[in-house]
């Protein structure tokens, strides 16, 4: 039979100070390690968001991202006679040839300086893309030298805002409009004419061809009919969708790996704190587990008491970590990606699978903390324990 | 009358760094059930070691013992929890009761391993907190009640399972002399009344006049009376 539950929870009310010591340590690591999670998830979701299931990407086969892709016009114009991409009322394809390109502006606030990525759109990227909408100023004009912003880049970067002028490729492009993409990564770029970015950069060729299907289960038959062009053997087409999350793996897998190693070593002090916190609780209670034992409790039942006390404790602070953790979801922050070398603009981003991972962490350090006093409890002898009153 | 407790030849020493020190020396006895026997003797005799052996939180190096014709030294460790729970009552001297748990809680604890229902468990901790006369202190935790009161609590827990024999370990030692006094009506009470076997190591010369029988421990080795 089980020491009751009440017991247990009683007596870390009446320590309130070790055990709120011992929660804090917990819930910090929890923070931590949560945040480091919500980081990563906040990238891949970003990037994820930017790709649609009914577009296309075709990128260089060798290509690590878009701007180390290229694709003449030529191939271009031969992917847009394959079947199944949509047509516009014209009857045009529905694609849009995209030099991508990386320049540099100031920070504001943060000095120095940091890689934005201009991306050079055909007029049916945005049909291409519903999600970005002009919030403010106007659409670039065909032909001249302007841009539109992403609200990401016009928040964080000087010279960024409408009406100021952009220095590169050896002219000045002026800003005269924002745009939203409901915070996918097109919200850290800064988009024009393509045919006035290719001008500029004296370039022939695209970075990427983006097309739009005509139905959104149609990528199996465009892609044979891609792959069985023999003139696009250099060329890989993926869901536009699947391009960006896999752009995303490896950012977010950084973030990951590096977060968790800092925070299992932070964790490693927590996890101590629980040992000190169970180890006092057991010295301090020594006749009552005595007596418990005494009364007929099994050393079975004093060690899942004392354990499940440590469970409880580190539970609580994972509660604590996780509550505090949520309120990062409130901020977004930029880094370098390393898929495209410029910002990007994500926010923190919670998930079902986070709250679990984060929980079990916690849970991992109050097992691992609460085990040896758990254990010294369930082994003490009775005659000594209550001979300690 | 037939006898519940039966100690034969049994040995009992403790290790202090490398020292052997004897505390029992070949002890042999029997409590008659219903009996209300006190241990007596200097510090050191026995009385408490012998006590724990016949509660069952001991072991004795050798020799036997058996409680209700169960050899007690043959039960495996779980067995021996098990066996406590059902048979033995215990009345420490600081009444040893669980502050995070109200009176009734403290009560109900060794219920808890019985399979009894919740409300039988009810039934039972209420009967042994009206036997004590603390019916209306169920809901008090152990620093609201004075020390008779919490030892009044602490043999409502002993009782609360019936158990086959009551073990008290110096039960008035830390009371002040009324307090002594309800608590040793009480055991009586508890011995005529209810018919429970108790064994009681006392220094408390009044405490031991109040049992039936009082045996004196020396060095290990019963006194001839």
């Amino acid at each position: 039979m089980k020491i009751p539950f009440k017991y247990i929870v009683r007596n870390l009310g009446t320590r309130k100070l070790t055990t709120g010591i011992t929660v804090l340590g917990v819930a910090l690591v929890v923070f931590v390690f949560a945040a480091v999670l919500m980081m990563a998830y906040g990238v891949q979701k970003t990037l994820v968001a930017t790709g649609s299931d009914e577009n296309v990407l075709i990128a260089r086969k060798a290509a690590n991202g878009e701007i180390s892709s290229i694709i003449d016009r030529v191939t271009a114009d031969i992917i847009m006679t394959l079947p199944n991409i949509a047509k516009t009322p014209d009857g045009k394809p529905l694609a849009s040839g995209e030099p991508v390109v990386i320049i540099n502006l100031e920070k504001i606030g943060a000095g120095g300086v940091s890689n934005v990525t201009v991306r050079g759109v055909s007029p049916q990227a945005f049909s291409l893309r519903p999600q970005v909408k002009l919030k403010a100023g106007r659409m670039f004009k065909t032909g001249a030298r302007e841009l539109v912003a992403g609200t990401a880049i016009e928040s964080r970067f000087a010279g960024a805002k409408i009406g100021d002028a952009v220095r590169f490729a050896g002219d000045n492009w002026t800003v005269v409009g924002t745009f939203d993409s409901d915070g996918s990564g097109f919200d850290s770029e800064m988009w024009g004419d393509a045919n006035q970015l290719l001008d500029a950069f004296n370039r022939n060729s695209f970075s990427t061809l983006t097309i739009r299907l005509e139905r959104p289960d149609a990528f199996p038959e465009f892609a044979a009919a891609f792959e069985k062009d023999q003139r696009l053997q250099q060329f890989e087409a993926k869901i536009e969708r699947r391009f960006f999350e896999e752009q995303s793996e490896m950012m977010a897998g950084f973030i990951r790996i590096l977060g968790i190693f800092v925070t299992v070593i932070f964790s490693a002090g927590a996890t101590i704190g629980a040992t000190i916190t169970m180890y006092a609780a057991v010295a301090n209670r020594t006749v009552e587990v005595g007596t418990l034992r005494a009364l007929g409790f099994r050393r079975r039942s004093v060690l899942a008491a004392f354990l499940t006390e440590s469970l409880v404790l580190s539970l609580v602070g994972g509660f604590v970590g996780l509550f505090f953790a949520s309120f990062l979801q409130l901020f977004s922050i930029s880094t370098l990606n390393f898929g495209s070398f410029s910002e990007l603009a994500f926010s923190f981003a919670l998930s079902p699978s986070i709250v679990i991972s984060s929980l079990l962490f916690a849970v991992a350090m109050g097992l691992i903390g609460g085990f040896l006093p758990s254990v010294r409890a369930a082994r003490l002898n009775i005659v000594s324990a209550l001979r300690s009153s | 009358m037939d006898s519940i407790i039966q100690v034969q030849a049994v040995s009992k020493s403790y290790w202090r760094d490398s020292f052997e020190i004897p505390v029992l020396n070949n002890v042999s006895f029997e409590i008659p059930a219903g009996e209300y026997l006190a241990l007596m003797g200097p510090s050191g005799s026995g009385k408490t070691t012998l006590l724990n052996l016949i509660a069952g939180i001991d072991r004795p190096d050798k020799g036997q013992i058996s409680v209700a014709g169960t050899n007690i030294g043959s039960l495996s460790e779980s067995q021996l929890a098990k066996w406590r729970s059902t048979h033995v009552g215990f009345i420490f001297q600081f009444y040893n009761l669980i502050p995070v748990l109200t009176a009734y809680e403290n009560v109900e604890l060794p219920l808890l391993l019985t399979s009894l229902s919740k409300k039988e468990r009810r039934q039972h901790v209420e009967a042994a907190l009206t036997v004590v006369g603390l019916q209306d202190r169920m809901q008090h935790y152990p620093k609201q009640l004075s020390g008779g009161q919490e030892q009044r609590v602490a043999i409502a827990r002993a009782i609360a399972t019936d158990p086959t024999i009551l073990v008290a370990d110096e039960p008035t030692g830390d009371l002040d002399k009324n307090s002594a006094d309800e608590i040793l009506k009480l055991l009586e009470r508890l011995n005529t009344e209810f018919h429970k076997t108790i064994v009681m190591v006392t220094h408390d010369p009044r405490a031991a006049e109040k049992a039936r029988v009082v045996r004196h421990l020396d060095k290990g080795e019963f006194k001839r009376s």
